[in-house]
């Protein structure tokens, strides 16, 4: 199904989504876009692992059982996270990022 | 052979009483510390009685000869198999007689240190210090090598300042304790420097080893050179400087007169009857060394206890403060135990000295320590030390008075108390070989008696004085030891020291010099006439004599101005031109560098410390730009 | 073959633009749906890459459960109609100057490098295989790794209900500020 797109497409493809993603996480204010930044981060990484292992070396199954994994760490990542956020925003009553900033000088 | 492996008890009791009283002192009150310690005393003074009983009496000599008995020994320390140091009891004629003068001694202090001390603050301490002080110095007395007894040694010297500054928070107290331990800690650097060069040379610490006349130290008399002395003599000399520094010979005597300031049965104790002794009996426990290995260093333990002698009892005719006159008195006596080691020879009728000086130091401890202890009575009664404030206290004080007289008759050495028997010994010794020093001792016995005199007409004859309370006899537990170091003082002159305390430990016939002893006998009551005329009814011949020696007088007065000196020394040469210059290195130089230092990281901080802002987009700003750099450094720069 | 690429074109087309949106729309819901669309598209890149077991799993995990997770956080912290102010332009400027230098980085390198392709014949992933391997002890079984994901998850929901519930140390402390 994937003939005639080479592997350089998935790979650009990946990389422009990770970098959206770093621009996001760089300029959103609101921590859960933040997160939501970082999910589109990892899912770019996803993306890369399935491309290369199809492409690469179609007879084995590491890329996607590292995308499996990718996403199950992901899953309790942002469950953590939320809690974080939830926390944060009971004690701050806020959970604009540059307003939590207790931990400076 | 008689088994004296209990006598490591004698060291053990005292250690856990002061480990006790130390940590537990203050929960189970004075009362009972003063009788814990003075009970602890008790039991090691049996322990020693029973040891010199059996040692002299009861143990079958080897052809008339006391042999060293090693009663126990242990390695402490091992570095290797040859150098290791050894921790135990030496039982021989001399330890076993300084463990009587010990023990003796610091169980009448502690029964008087119990009526003393009443009520004063830190009793419980004070009684801590005092078994810790038995402990050393009864280390000290039955060590087996020379190293154990540099140990103790040294914690005798610690607990002498502790106990000088006893009453810490009087500055003069804390000053003196301080002189006290820097003066012979200072001795004691050359006693180390001899052990090192001694031990070098010899391959032993052993005393026993040490002191076999055809052991390796007799043996390399003649060895290698030095300024035309041979090691040996330089090892003695230097050994000798430590026993100088805790007898308080001149020059280094000036830290004595000060250390005063601690309790008076303190002074009884450590600085009249028992540590000051140290030095003689280092002395007298290498004598062998001395006498047959090293002449020239015997010939200086001679000279300069003779004149430390005679340079302190001058001092002592003028000193008012009644402690100072006795602590003047104490390095004279000193000073003659050491001449009579000095002038003395090894074996038989020749070891006459070291007889005499082991008798006088039996004998000293027991009328020094009365003395004092007298004088502690005194100043209990009035409150003051000087004795130009006491006058006419024999009604007052009847016990006090009789003790004290007996005293001063002893040490003046009037017969037939025993200071006679022991002087007459060392004048003896003196005359068979220093006509010189012979001399000398005989101004010294003069002057002995002059100013104990002089000490005691003041006190409790003199001019009649108004007390501000009314003096009264101090209690039984003060006047008991008086009594029974008195009895002591009269009698212990018949103690035959001959057949017991030797230099080889062959026992000789020695009987008493009536030629010598005669003369002394006058001198002695000529010294106490004066003293009678002078100060037994107020009159102004004191006033005059010393207006007519005038600058004699104010030499002595203060002490030939030694303290002076010394401090000239120290704080104008020394200070200024050594001291100084490095404590301005220190700290212009180093601390400069350090705090330079310090400010640099400061001012950098600060200026650095807006970079931790808290804002998370901005740390991962940086992180991610950085990251791409060192990317494009990577691929682009570093690979190609 | 031209509907492979038409189809692919399609998917990185939607994923691109929702990205986009995902990171700039000022309303934060909407931010969480187009995020959702991205993650669907990719579940579609999946399925041309014949891997339908993850991309199922992307569909149901990630689509299903953590774009519900963050909705769900949304609503428990944030007012749904409010607008965010816009990024202030110095900020957002230097944002997109770093990702613009890394994506062009990352894209040159990956122009320049040569890929070998592979004479390997390709392996059909089916569910057998896949759950042969997740549980198997072998040299190329996942036995280990699974389980420790098993560990991680249970911490992490643990992690979660500790840190988020109320009446803990840090709610007690807001409590007093307020006060």
């Amino acid at each position: 199904m994937n003939a005639g797109i080479p592997i350089q497409f998935f790979l650009i493809l990946a990389t422009l989504m990770f970098f959206v993603g770093v621009y996001g996480f760089l300029s959103r204010r609101n921590l859960i876009t933040i997160l939501m930044s970082l999910e589109l981060v990892l899912n770019s990484v996803n993306i890369n692992f399935m491309a290369f292992n199809r492409y690469l070396f179609p007879h084995k199954m590491e890329g996607m059982f590292f995308s499996l994994f990718i996403i199950a760490v992901v899953a309790a990542e942002a469950a953590v996270a939320i809690a974080i956020i939830l926390n944060i925003y009971r004690r701050f009553t806020t959970i604009n990022v540059e307003d939590v900033d207790e931990m400076k000088y | 052979m008689i088994n004296f492996t209990y006598t490591v008890w004698i060291l053990i009791i005292p250690f856990i009483m002061f480990i006790f009283l130390g940590l537990a002192g203050h929960k189970i009150g004075p009362k009972l510390s003063g009788l814990l310690g003075t009970g602890a005393l008790a039991v090691i003074t049996a322990l020693s009685y029973i040891t010199a009983y059996k040692y002299f009496f009861a143990t079958p000599k080897a052809g008339d000869v006391f042999k060293a008995i090693l009663a126990a020994n242990t390695t402490w320390l091992q570095f290797t198999d040859k150098l290791h140091i050894d921790i135990g009891v030496l039982v021989d004629p001399i330890s076993v007689m300084m463990l009587i003068v010990v023990t003796t001694v610091s169980f009448m202090v502690h029964i008087y240190s119990t009526g003393y001390m009443k009520g004063e603050k830190g009793y419980e301490r004070y009684f801590a210090f005092l078994s810790l002080f038995s402990f050393s110095m009864l280390g000290l007395v039955v060590a087996p090598n020379i190293f154990q007894m540099y140990i103790f040694w040294e914690l005798v010297g610690v607990s002498s300042y502790l106990l000088i500054g006893f009453y810490y928070e009087k500055p003069s107290a804390v000053a003196a304790s301080k002189k006290a331990f820097i003066v012979t800690r200072f001795a004691d650097l050359g006693f180390l420097i001899g052990i090192l060069l001694l031990s070098f040379h010899t391959k032993t610490f052993d005393f026993i080893t040490l002191t076999d006349p055809s052991g390796p130290a007799i043996a390399q008399a003649g060895g290698a050179s030095f300024l035309g002395l041979s090691v040996i003599t330089w090892s003695m000399i230097f050994v000798y400087l430590g026993g100088a520094g805790k007898s308080a010979m001149f020059p280094f005597h000036i830290w004595l007169p000060d250390a005063m300031e601690g309790p008076t049965p303190v002074s009884a104790l450590i600085h009249a009857a028992t540590m000051v002794v140290a030095g003689v009996y280092l002395v007298a426990r290498m004598f062998p060394v001395y006498s047959l290995a090293a002449p020239v260093a015997l010939k200086v333990v001679a000279y300069v206890g003779g004149f430390s002698s005679l340079f302190a009892a001058i001092i002592a005719c003028t000193q008012t403060d009644i402690k100072r006159v006795l602590a003047y008195s104490t390095i004279s006596q000193i000073g003659y135990m050491m001449l009579a080691l000095g002038v003395s020879g090894y074996g038989g009728h020749e070891g006459l000295g070291y007889m005499a000086s082991m008798f006088h130091l039996f004998t000293h401890a027991l009328f020094k320590a009365l003395l004092f202890l007298g004088a502690g009575a005194i100043i209990h009664a009035v409150h003051t030390n000087l004795m130009t404030e006491m006058g006419g206290l024999r009604k007052y004080l009847p016990i006090t008075h009789l003790t004290f007289l007996i005293a001063c008759l002893t040490i003046a050495g009037i017969p037939p108390f025993s200071g006679f028997f022991s002087k007459d010994e060392i004048l003896a010794a003196a005359f068979q070989s220093n006509k010189i020093l012979f001399a000398v001792e005989y101004a010294v016995a003069g002057l002995t008696a002059f100013y104990m005199f002089r000490l005691y007409f003041n006190i409790f004859w003199g001019k009649e004085t108004q007390y501000q309370h009314t003096p009264h006899e101090a209690p039984f537990s003060m006047t008991i030891p008086l009594i029974i170091l008195a009895l002591g003082a009269v009698f212990a002159g018949w103690i035959p020291f001959n057949k017991l305390v030797t230099s080889d430990g062959q026992a000789f016939e020695s009987s008493i010099e009536w030629g010598v002893a005669i003369p002394s006998i006058l001198i002695g009551v000529l010294g106490i006439f004066v003293a009678m005329v002078m100060y037994r009814k107020e009159n102004n011949i004191p006033e005059r004599l010393a207006a007519t020696f005038k600058n004699t007088y104010k030499l002595a007065y203060h002490k030939f101005y030694i303290d002076e000196f010394y401090l000239f020394v120290t704080k104008k040469i020394i200070f200024r031109y050594i001291s100084e210059p490095i404590a301005w290195f220190d700290r212009h130089i180093i601390d400069g560098t350090m705090n330079s230092i310090a400010t640099v990281t400061q001012v950098v901080s600060f200026r650095i410390r807006k970079f931790q802002s808290g804002q998370l987009q901005q740390y991962a700003f940086v992180f991610i730009s950085g990251a791409v750099l060192l990317a494009v450094l990577m691929i682009y720069i570093w690979y190609w | 073959m031209i509907a492979n690429q038409i189809m692919f074109f399609l998917l990185s087309a939607m994923i691109i633009v929702f990205s986009v949106l995902t990171v700039t729309s000022r309303k934060i819901l909407r931010a969480a749906v187009y995020l959702l669309l991205v993650l669907v598209s990719t579940s579609g890149l999946y399925f041309m890459l014949n891997y339908q077991f993850l991309a199922a799993i992307q569909l149901t995990l990630y689509a299903g459960g953590i774009v519900v997770l963050i909705i769900f956080s949304i609503l428990l912290t944030s007012h749904i109609s409010q607008k965010f102010e816009p990024t202030g332009w110095k900020k957002s400027l230097l944002s997109a100057l770093a990702s613009a230098a890394g994506a062009i980085l990352a894209i040159t390198t990956i122009l320049d490098f040569k890929f070998g392709a592979s004479r390997e014949a390709a392996m059909e992933v089916d569910m057998h295989a896949i759950g042969k391997s997740l549980l198997s002890l072998d040299y190329d079984g996942y036995i280990l790794p699974f389980e420790v994901i098993s560990i991680l998850l249970l911490a992490a929901m643990i992690a979660g209900i500790v840190i988020a519930k109320k009446g803990g140390p840090a709610d007690q402390e807001s409590q007093n500020l307020k006060q």
